[in-house]
């Protein structure tokens, strides 16, 4: 009994909990993309890197509040610096979409033009953001590290493996939850929401009721920009924060969109778990595992892994190419939000 | 004024080469002439796949890759003693591996009656032969990196002519585009481009994770060379001859010699491509083509088989892209997998084809000249106005010492904002695609 018990103790602390963290992450990350994708109507390559912005501004603000000695104790200074992060990130969408993408749409040019002009969106990005903060790892976390540590769960349950979570996750889990609550009251109950629901649904039925497509436009980065930049900084909070994952963030971010259906903000949700759960079950050495749960003889000689986690990104590619070939409208058909 | 266009802008960037080589040096011309012509091969493979069927391909960097890695497989000697210790296990599992495909196959043909049991089954054969391949791979893989892994440690190659690798390059980049293509093509067009994304990444992954394959980080240096050597050169007769008669360096002018002999080689295939692509451009295959870029509703009504033509043309603009990248590897002499970076060898390449004109040949080629030569050239330019802006700050400002040091930063950015500024004033590009109609 007490092996079945440690096993599971084992799985929550390097499957599920590391998996709702990164999933809540994801899915913040992908309902950016599929807000963008249901309004806009094309993939935004310089997702990521918005993202990245986020953090930045978020990171740069942190500074600013560290070097005056103000905290939020035990939480991490960069949850108070994030609202600024927020307002930077929508006020650089708001200038790039003015710059850059309201040409392409007043002109109705083919979603294809606007993917290639936010791939150039994404290089700029890319590189002020280096310029500004640097291609070096910045530590985000501070305030209290644990919200269980393992010292304390083993003195307190007598098992021999402990669970820590990590006040990272935490905050991760707890932020997606409040910003997903909040986004689905705001397009299910508010006229704002409604108008950008019916302007992805029908844009001309939608135009012709008297929505007003750059009010939906605006809303539109408004939300983008905001769940862009807790993505990123919370992305950050937990891993540190290095400018270069974020390119390679964009494609378990497109595939969670994807795998939900794109344009769906449940399915963007559900996606951003899925991929996450099956990286991190697919990358886990069982090893351990296995040996709390089999007679000793049976336990694996090797580390009893699916995949090395160097090729994390190959599973969330597997799991994209399942879907367009079987059902390429995704798990919730997407299309509108 | 159009028609006067072209010439002069090839006349144009020649006449900049030639400042570079009276300026800075003539092997520094020769060594950017080089790189111009291998972006223009690369430019346009992927003018085919964008220029003449408007497909989104964000993956230029792995097929690029996957042309470097056939020139290690190709060209390097093969390592005797990791063949004799895992050089069986590996070929087994590999037999393995088509084994299991070919089980999943059969096994979709047999079950026809039932969906469920079907997929029920190519899920357990999958299991199952994942495990068994794994079983004999990873003992196999573990013995040839265990050897001498600071000299070899990888299989080696087959050892033979480097110039092979170059079709080598070709075909692997084509069957992965086929791949590709097979499950993303048919659908939305933004599809493609993830998937592209996703398979460039994983590409790369397999390439600085496989030791025993291509040695990983580790990188494999000392590539057979097409052309010879420099020390051999410098003690040729008729090069001493040479030495002579211009007064240069003997070591300056074997160096422009060797490199003279790459820009013949690297020369003749883009001219042979170019040829090819521009009789595809203007026969009738072409012009299906474009009618399925320009209206692929009315290309479907007129029976044209859309989904069928956009793999062929996806997989054809993939073998152009895998033969620049094996180029590429044979011009560096050493394969080193960290090298590539999407930055430089996926968006890069789409400026210069953007900038250049995208669906005109001509025109990818004169994208891939200016935009490498620009791209090379940003950098000091970057660092000289930083400098010159910032020059009323104290030297040791740490404002101005971080702007300095960010002047590196300056590439991205540069080709960023000219790719929108093209895009959005100037979409034909600097030779806009032909109009037939007259």
């Amino acid at each position: 009994m007490e092996g079945v018990l440690n096993a599971l103790v084992l799985f929550s602390n390097f499957v599920i909990i590391p998996g709702i963290a990164y999933g809540s992450q994801l899915a913040l990350g992908a309902l950016g993309v599929t807000i963008i994708y249901g309004i806009l109507r094309f993939s935004n390559f310089a997702h990521g890197e918005v993202m990245s912005f986020g953090a930045m501004s978020a990171i740069l603000v942190m500074w600013l509040f560290q070097a005056n000695d103000i905290s939020i104790a035990p939480l991490p200074t960069v949850l108070l610096a994030l609202p600024f992060g927020i307002l930077a990130t929508i006020a650089m969408l708001l200038i790039v979409d003015r710059s850059v993408f309201r040409y392409y749409r007043q002109k109705r040019s083919a979603p294809v033009i606007l993917l290639i002009a936010s791939a150039g969106v994404m290089f700029v990005l890319n590189g002020v953001i280096r310029f500004i903060i640097g291609p070096d790892d910045q530590r985000v976390s501070d305030g209290a590290r644990f919200i269980v540590k393992v010292r304390e769960f083993k003195e307190a349950t007598g098992l021999s493996e402990g669970l820590a979570i990590k006040t990272s996750q935490g905050i991760s889990v707890v932020a997606a939850m409040i910003c997903v609550t909040m986004l689905f009251w705001f397009l299910g109950r508010t006229r704002a929401g409604k108008s950008m629901r019916a302007y992805s649904d029908n844009e001309d039925l939608a135009l012709l009721s008297g929505v007003n497509p750059d009010r939906v436009v605006l809303y539109a980065w408004i939300l983008a920009g905001t769940l862009a930049a807790v993505a990123g900084a919370l992305y950050g909070l937990d891993k540190s924060y290095k400018p270069f994952t974020f390119l390679q963030l964009l494609l378990p971010i497109f595939a969670s969109a994807i795998v939900g259906g794109i344009g769906s903000p449940i399915g963007a949700t559900v996606g951003g778990f899925v991929i996450a759960f099956s990286e991190v079950t697919v990358t886990y050495a069982y090893k351990r595992f296995l040996g709390y749960l089999v007679p000793e003889s049976w336990a694996p000689e090797g580390l009893a892994q699916f995949l090395s986690t160097d090729y994390k990104f190959a599973v969330s590619f597997m799991i994209l190419v399942i879907v367009l070939v079987v059902r390429p409208t995704g798990i919730f058909s997407g299309k509108s939000l | 004024m159009l028609a006067y266009r072209k010439p002069l802008l090839f006349a144009g960037m020649a006449f900049l080469l030639i400042l570079v080589g009276m300026f800075q040096s003539w092997s520094l011309s020769l060594t950017i002439i080089n790189l111009c012509i291998i972006s223009a091969v690369m430019a346009l493979g992927l003018n085919m796949q964008w220029g003449y069927a408007g497909l989104f391909n964000a993956g230029v960097m792995g097929f690029a890759a996957l042309g470097g890695v056939a020139a290690v497989i190709v060209s390097m000697p093969p390592v005797q003693a990791t063949w004799q210790a895992g050089g069986f296990g590996v070929l087994a599992a590999f037999v393995c591996l088509l084994g299991t495909i070919a089980a999943v196959l059969v096994a979709r043909r047999m079950i026809r009656s039932n969906a469920v049991t079907r997929n029920i089954a190519t899920a357990v054969i999958i299991v199952v032969g994942v495990i068994v391949t794994r079983g004999i791979f990873t003992p196999a893989a573990e013995a040839i990196e265990g050897i001498e892994p600071a000299k070899t440690g990888y299989l080696g190659g087959l050892g033979l002519p480097i110039l092979l690798s170059w079709i080598v390059g070709g075909a692997l980049a084509g069957g992965a585009a086929w791949i590709v293509g097979k499950v993303a093509l048919g659908l939305r067009s933004d599809y493609l481009a993830i998937a592209t994304l996703g398979i460039s990444e994983i590409v790369i992954a397999i390439l600085k994770n496989e030791d025993w394959l291509t040695r990983g980080v580790k990188n494999v240096n000392g590539l057979p060379r097409p052309v010879p050597y420099e020390v051999e050169l410098q003690q040729a007769p008729w090069v001493l001859d040479l030495v002579d008669k211009y007064g240069l360096s003997a070591i300056e002018l074997s160096s422009i010699i060797v490199k003279l002999c790459y820009a013949g080689l690297f020369l003749s295939v883009l001219l042979i491509l170019l040829f090819l692509a521009e009789r595809a451009l203007h026969s009738p295959w072409g012009r299906m083509m474009r009618a399925i870029r320009d209206n692929e509703t009315a290309a479907n009504a007129m029976g044209k088989d859309v989904t069928g033509r956009h793999l062929e043309v996806f997989i054809l603009g993939s073998i152009v892209i895998g033969i620049a990248g094996a180029m590429l590897t044979t011009l560096d002499g050493q394969f080193t997998p960290t090298s590539y970076q999407p930055l430089r060898f996926t968006f890069l390449i789409w400026v210069m084809v953007i900038v250049g004109g995208a669906g005109n040949n001509f025109g990818s080629i004169m994208g891939g000249f200016v935009v490498w030569f620009t791209w090379v050239q940003a950098e000091p330019v970057g660092g000289w106005l930083i400098e010159t802006l910032t020059v009323f700050m104290a030297a040791d400002d740490p404002l101005r010492l971080h702007l300095i040091d960010g002047a590196a930063y300056m590439r991205p950015i540069t080709m960023g904002i000219v790719l929108l500024l093209v895009l959005r004033f100037a979409p034909r590009g600097l030779i806009p695609e032909e109009s037939w109609r007259r």
